[in-house]
């Protein structure tokens, strides 16, 4: 009989992808790359070092360091050092996790192993996932094996020590977390470039942040006031959040990037900036989809400027909630009795009116309306820029900042028994104007930094990224810089008139 | 079993791929022949759902390569260009990783890994680590895994090149007997005489487009012109080339042969035969010279380049 006689018998529908089947695939992945990796020696051989004779060391050092400190009366650095060496013995181990990372996933695009991998029918979630754990598992094995050996050497050796619980709780989710972020940090990396060199170069914009948090980490649990609270440290919980905010950015992006398209077509390795740039200028040329430019100033107002708009999607109505969340969080701040301020009551607004000339000078010199304009547009400009390396984030703290002072100067004033009506002239006069144009500005930002965390489908990363910054500069030079002009000569020249009027000087 | 329609790729600005269009019925074989960079690997990606079309649609085994992607790569079998076998891995371990991707039971994985491996002559190294392989071991382990899940498509990229004649041959054969099994191949190559030997049907990318596609026979009529045929007869000709000129064109002749083209062999040497043999001369020899596909394929080439220019220039 041949060895093909039969033909199978296709499935007429497309397999449920449930969550459960998704992490089933996933661990097939998984248990290979780890079957793999303990294979290699060049793995096998720091790991076991790692969780083994270097924690016996550190606990060696801390109990002599230890005693060492305590006989010249400084006790204190001793008791901070034992924990300090915790983090750093769970560290070693999970900095392997980049090393597996890149070799996991550059590796194999090297080794051309992936494209018969990438013919499966495996998705590109579950290819990512399998990846994620097979670079993270064994490391954080190794961490953990490791911090508790640490810590059974150091709770039942000659220190005797008992260890603050929430601090080791603290620091096994920082180390949890670490490697989170550097195996999620070293997809993205891998995803772009075609050679380990070019990912081990590349890697340092992984290694250069990781050593910077580690350095203040350590700083954290020296000098922190709370370093010996049962409740652990304060800052570190902080860091611990904002790091699980970062590698949810990071999975995003990930995912995202992980997909056969980008893992077949792009590379970092050769920077064409030229070419970025002309993509650049193409999109802000651009009327559609396609990149047709348009003839004329009014075509590109009409189509090109409103096309860049509509791509702005969910941005406008999440920057118009955050806005609106930030002035109510500064009103409620506000409310707060250890944040009141006390203004002094029943003072005469009038007088106040005839002195808004003196304060418009104090904070804007001789030329007001440009230095409104300047103040605003450096801080979207600034906004912008933070926007593209911090998922959109940035755009998100800093423009809104502002009306976070708004509600809480709101609060203090109805507080003091003031009538919020005179703020109304105030900041409407002009924010008619200014405040759309700024919610948009903070719109555009938060797009160019998050659309790389999800790229429209059919775009790769990086067209969706030229596409989004084509958009923001097309909203700035069509919007954004008008519109700030616009609001800048009448908060100079006609709010303080309108006010002057409101409060009767 | 394979359809595409204008399949259309760019990648940023370059145009790697331009409105390919194939049908490939279920149990025939196409060959996809072209240079380096003509579009060969992408076309194969965007058949497997790996990259998805700028513009066009295609079908493999009836499902489409955007909309269902897994299902397509869940009934379609490749052989990539480059191996890209894991080296510390057993070939045994190999196949059952891949099996259980493709969601094969255990015992069936662990069956057609042995039936494959025998067809191939590999089973005396199902034990061994893919890095001892040798090349063209190698090559036939990823056929073996590219057939695993019994796919009815297969799409192979230069299925034979790194192997021994007598491999080459078992993978011909397998071919074959997969061919009479309803299944359809798509094979790219540079080697014409296997393209020869295996396709129904042949395609000619260049700069990313088809320029060329049909049967042998019709691509030889069109591109190298009708059949050319030698007779050759015992003494002289005795103008024998004028006697026939009405049935065939003679092109050359010599004191006891002659060469001639015919638009259909079939119906015309018969004849040809009788009037030859009516005049008293005796027939050595009535045999069609060769035309290769290597004949055909540089002749396609030549006219694309006489009617598009440098091909270069279209990648500027």
């Amino acid at each position: 009989m041949s060895t093909y006689a039969k033909p199978l018998e296709f499935t007429p529908e497309a397999p449920k992808s449930t969550l459960r089947t998704t992490l089933s695939n996933a661990l097939i992945i998984t248990r290979r790359e780890m079957r793999d990796s303990f294979r290699d020696w060049r793995i096998i051989a720091p790991i076991v070092i790692l969780t083994f004779l270097f924690p016996f060391l550190a606990q060696f050092v801390a109990g002599r360091f230890a005693a060492f400190v305590e006989g010249y009366g400084a006790a204190v650095i001793g008791t901070r050092t034992v924990p300090f060496l915790l983090m750093i013995v769970g560290f070693f181990p999970i900095s392997i996790s980049l090393v597996i990372a890149l070799e996991t996933f550059v590796g194999e695009k090297e080794r051309r192993s992936l494209e018969p991998l990438l013919s499966t029918p495996l998705t590109n979630t579950e290819l990512y996932i399998g990846k994620t754990l097979a670079a993270m598992l064994p490391p954080l094995i190794s961490s953990y094996g490791g911090m508790i050996v640490y810590l059974l050497f150091l709770v039942l050796g000659d220190l005797a020590w008992r260890p603050p619980w929430a601090l080791v709780v603290q620091i096994m989710l920082l180390t949890t977390v670490q490697a989170l972020v550097m195996v999620t940090g070293a997809v993205v990396v891998s995803s772009q470039t075609t050679s380990t060199r070019a990912a081990n170069l590349l890697a340092s914009f992984i290694i250069i942040p990781m050593t910077l948090l580690i350095q203040g980490e350590s700083a954290i649990m020296f000098l922190a006031p709370d370093a010996e609270s049962p409740n652990g440290i304060g800052a570190l919980w902080a860091i611990i959040g904002g790091m699980v905010v970062v590698v949810i950015l990071l999975l995003r992006v990930g995912n995202g990037l992980f997909n056969r398209e980008e893992l077949l077509g792009r590379t970092l390795d050769k920077l064409n900036i030229r070419g970025t740039f002309r993509k650049i200028w193409r999109s802000i040329r651009a009327i559609d989809d396609k990149g047709t430019p348009a003839v004329n100033l009014v075509d590109w107002y009409r189509h090109g400027v409103r096309r860049s708009l509509q791509h702005l999607g969910l941005a406008v109505p999440v920057t118009i909630a955050v806005f609106v969340a930030a002035f109510m969080g500064g009103y409620l701040v506000g409310q707060l009795p250890e944040w009141q301020l006390h203004l002094p009551q029943n003072l005469p607004l009038q007088g106040v009116a005839g002195e808004l000339n003196i304060y418009t000078g104090f904070f804007f010199g001789t030329n007001p309306a440009l230095a409104i304009f300047s103040q605003n547009a450096r801080i979207l400009l600034g906004a912008s820029l933070l926007a593209m390396f911090t998922f959109g984030t940035a755009a998100l703290i800093l423009t809104p900042a502002v009306y976070v002072v708004l509600g809480y100067i709101l609060s203090q004033v109805i507080a003091a028994g003031y009538s919020p009506a005179f703020m109304i002239p105030a900041i409407l006069t002009h924010g008619i104007v200014e405040i759309p144009v700024i919610v948009l500005a903070t719109a555009a930002a938060l797009h160019l930094g998050a659309v790389i965390t999800r790229p429209p489908s059919g775009s790769t990363v990086g067209q969706s990224w030229t596409t989004a910054l084509g958009d923001l500069i097309k909203i700035g030079l069509g919007i954004i810089v008008p519109g700030l002009l616009v609001a800048a000569f009448i908060e100079a020249y006609i709010t303080p008139v309108v006010l002057r009027a409101a409060l009767g000087g | 079993m394979i359809e595409a329609h204008e399949l259309t790729k760019f990648y940023d600005d370059f145009l790697a791929v331009e409105s390919v269009s194939m049908h490939v019925p279920a149990g025939e074989v196409l060959a996809l022949l072209g240079p380096n960079g003509a579009g060969k690997t992408t076309t194969v990606r965007m058949l497997t759902s790996i990259l998805a079309p700028t513009s066009g649609w295609a079908r493999i085994a009836g499902y489409d390569v955007v909309k269902q992607p897994a299902l397509v790569r869940a009934h379609v079998g490749v052989l990539t260009e480059q191996h890209g076998l894991y080296e510390r891995m057993k070939a045994v371990e190999y196949l059952d990783f891949f099996g259980e991707v493709y969601r094969l039971k255990p015992e069936i994985r662990k069956k057609r890994s042995y039936e494959l491996m025998e067809r191939f002559g590999l089973t005396f190294a199902l034990g061994k680590q893919l890095g001892e392989y040798s090349k063209g071991m190698k090559q036939k382990l990823a056929l073996v895994r590219a057939m695993l899940h019994d796919p009815p498509v297969l799409l192979l990229d230069e299925p034979t090149s790194a192997m021994d004649p007598q491999s080459a041959k078992l993978v011909r054969d397998a071919i074959v007997e997969l061919q009479q099994d309803e299944r359809t191949f798509l094979i790219t190559t540079h080697n014409l005489n296997e393209a020869q030997a295996l396709a129904n049907r042949i395609a000619i990318i260049r700069r990313g487009r088809i320029i060329a596609s049909g049967d042998f026979d019709e691509l030889a009529r069109r591109f190298v012109g009708d059949p050319r045929m030698e007779l050759r007869v015992r003494g002289e000709l005795n103008g024998l080339a004028k006697d026939i000129s009405d049935m065939v064109s003679v092109e050359e002749s010599g004191s006891n042969w002659l060469r001639y083209t015919v638009a259909d062999p079939n119906s015309t040497n018969p004849a040809l035969i009788q009037r030859v043999i009516g005049l008293g001369i005796e027939i050595v020899t009535l045999a069609p010279m060769t035309q290769s596909l290597e004949d055909i394929y540089l002749q396609v080439v030549k006219e694309d380049e006489a009617q598009k220019g440098d091909p270069d220039e279209h990648l500027r």
